[in-house]
């Protein structure tokens, strides 16, 4: 019997693969004091046995599925397991410290993770963590627990589990898994966001997927409507195999138009760009017709490691970026640290209320040695494209000139050091603080562009954390208080020649897309895959005949009115 | 004891996989065989080792070999060296 778990539809398309469940062991490392350290070195023995056994296997069928290449990592994994540095040291530290093989393979595998980490180089940096699982798959077995990381997968699959990380995200291998779902989440939690960038079809905030199935039972993902099918009859299959079939149609009409620009009926041009978070996105925006980048997520260089990134490992960043999009606008956003977005090695003080709290341009400009790092990475890059620095979470025109006042120093640094920096950066902000968008009008005289960030601007104008399930009634972006801070942006920015930008997920929202469109929203920046149904949208809709139902619009009541009138009349 | 001194002339040094394939060569072999860089040295068995050095290309390495089996084991890495178009 197949059962149908509702969830929200986080990126559109269809999986049929068999389920991965995630679960992260808890690998709690007792130290211990031994006697009999031969048969704790042959516990050891044992474990690295078993460990390479399921390497072996793991690496035959990459091989097989994958080819050599792929195949290499287990290889090479493998031979950490063989290593005589390590093995060595692992059983000598049992023998003279009479220490369990556990503490002993963590403190020698922990010094060769330190070891790599600390190195000035990215690909070495990335060792580390290839070292980690390996070493996290022998403690597994030394502790007796099961061990899956996404790393570890190496068929198609699509995943099941509580909640995806930055860093489990990160490691996902786009050959295999097809699809996920999660417990939690809603469309603009960092699961669903990354699904739609890696464009692969995903549920989130089912609450008990991860409860109802088991490994390798067979799934469908239905990420256009949001539903998981566990156990799926035949006809179930070639419904949803027909329904993909459709979808795949419809993408190819959207296909048609990625080399276009974007005007609407009575041919009014706008700007459709893409929300990216590491430069490989860039290859979704341009395959998806993006004419830009709208907001390049700069925090996921910072996040999965241990250290913070040194200012060449960000100007090859930012500079990659800025090449391949061969002169289209970039838009970077400076760290946005802090609320949902943690970085354990700074070592923050945990808050009652990390939304409100010490994020974003309050740390940097505290912790002026990062944002200086990053701002003189930027400034470097700045002559490889169409470089546009944006600063996150503006409450104050105070924080936004010693921002840029911070910026401008770096810029006479590097210009006196001899490095060339480009003269047309524009210096924009997020509006995403009520306060900002009250002001625009102020802050239009200084800043060259706003880029409206609505998933922060939304919760913090209705008081309601988007984490929180409970509240999530109140998460209202067509509610005519947003739609009325909108305008009042957009209207502060054309007033002194600037133009406004919006890049939250309410930007790609096909029920939003007119109403902004009518309000003079000049550049949308969503999902990379948005893009094409949005100029397929836009090009249906004449802005003169919307903008005559704006006033209407922004005098209605309730959200429900706006949608209503929305879905009847555009 | 025999030895061998190679120029990298790979683009990307010596990284993870040509450095995989170095490793389980040296492991053929029963000698202790240390690969010299930049004034350190490593076991040429361990590949947390080599790959510590992020040998680069352009810089000069030089592979030594102590035991019963020296000029088999150098031979081989040399063939390997060459096969795998690091260095000469």
């Amino acid at each position: 019997m197949s059962e149908k778990i509702s969830g929200i539809a986080a990126s559109a398309g269809i999986a049929i693969a068999k389920a991965f469940v995630l679960q992260n062991p808890e690998l709690t490392i007792e130290r211990k004091s031994i006697s009999d350290s031969a048969s704790e070195i042959e516990r050891f023995e044992a474990a690295l046995k078993v460990s390479k056994e399921e390497l072996s296997v793991i690496k035959e069928k990459a091989n097989k599925e994958l080819g050599e290449d792929k195949a290499a990592i287990f290889a090479a994994h493998l031979l950490v397991l063989s290593d005589p540095e390590l093995v060595d040291a692992v059983k000598q530290k049992i023998e003279s410290e009479k220490v369990n093989a556990e503490a002993a393979m963590d403190d020698v595998s922990s010094m060769f993770i330190n070891m790599f980490e600390s190195m000035d180089n990215e690909y070495m940096k990335e060792r580390a963590a290839d070292i980690r699982d390996v070493s996290k798959r022998v403690l597994a077995h030394l502790l007796n627990v099961t061990f899956t990381t996404p790393a570890s997968i190496t068929e198609e699959v699509v995943i099941l589990a509580e909640d995806l990380t930055p860093s489990d995200t990160a490691q996902l291998n786009r050959n295999f898994v097809k699809g996920f779902a999660t417990d939690i989440g809603g469309r603009t939690s960092h699961s669903a966001i990354m699904s739609r960038s890696m464009e692969i079809p995903a549920v989130v905030g089912t609450k008990t997927i991860t409860e109802n199935v088991e490994n390798g039972v067979m799934v469908i993902i239905d990420g256009l409507d949001g539903h998981v099918i566990v156990n799926p009859t035949e006809d179930e299959v070639a419904t949803y195999e027909e329904k993909q079939k459709q979808y795949q149609k419809q993408k190819a009409e959207w296909a048609k138009l990625v080399n276009e620009k974007t005007f609407s009926s009575d041919s009014v041009q706008v700007e459709l760009a893409a929300n990216i978070g590491t430069p490989a996105d860039v290859k979704g925006v341009l395959e998806n017709g993006a004419e830009g980048v709208g907001l390049y997520r700069t925090e996921f260089l910072y996040m999965g490691r241990d250290q913070l990134p040194t200012e060449e490992e960000q100007f090859k960043a930012y500079s990659e970026v800025l090449q391949k999009m061969e002169g289209k606008p970039v838009v970077i956003r400076t760290l946005d640290i802090g609320g949902d977005k943690e970085l354990p090695y700074l070592n923050l003080p945990k808050e009652l209320n990390p939304f409100l709290g010490f994020r974003a341009i309050r740390l940097c400009l505290e912790e002026q040695e990062i944002f200086r790092t990053q701002l003189r990475a930027l400034l470097r890059a700045s002559q490889y494209g169409n470089l546009k620095i944006m600063f996150p979470m503006i409450a104050t025109l105070g924080e936004f000139r010693a921002a840029k006042g911070i910026l401008l120093e770096e810029k006479e640094k590097l210009v006196s050091e001899g490095i060339e920096v480009s003269e047309s950066i524009e210096v924009g902000i997020m509006v995403e603080i009520p306060s900002t968008a009250v002001m625009a009008d102020t802050f239009a005289k200084e800043v060259d562009f706003f880029s409206i960030g609505t998933n922060d601007l939304i919760q913090y104008t209705m008081a309601a954390d988007r984490m929180n399930e409970q509240v999530s009634y109140l998460y209202q972006p067509y509610n005519p208080a947003i739609l009325r801070l909108v305008k009042m942006v957009i209207d502060a920015a054309h007033k002194e020649g600037k133009w406004a930008g919006m890049c939250g997920e309410m930007a790609g929202d096909p029920i939003a897309i007119p109403i902004l469109l009518g309000l003079g929203l000049d550049e949308f920046s969503m999902s990379a895959t948005s893009v094409l149904p949005a100029r397929s949208q836009i090009l249906g809709l004449s802005k003169e005949k919307i903008s005559a139902h704006m006033d209407e619009i922004l005098q209605m009541e309730t959200m429900e009115d706006v949608v209503k009138f929305a879905e009847e009349n555009f | 004891m025999a030895e061998k001194t190679f120029k990298v002339t790979s683009e990307s040094g010596i990284h993870a996989r040509p450095a995989t394939t170095l490793v389980n060569q040296a492991g053929q072999f029963s000698s202790d065989i240390t690969l010299d860089y930049n004034g350190k040295s490593v076991n040429l068995k361990s590949i947390m080792g080599v790959m510590s050095l992020g040998i680069q290309q352009g810089s000069s390495i030089v592979i030594k070999a102590e035991g019963s089996d020296a000029d088999e084991a150098i031979a081989a890495l040399e063939n390997v060296m060459k096969k795998e178009g690091l260095g000469e």
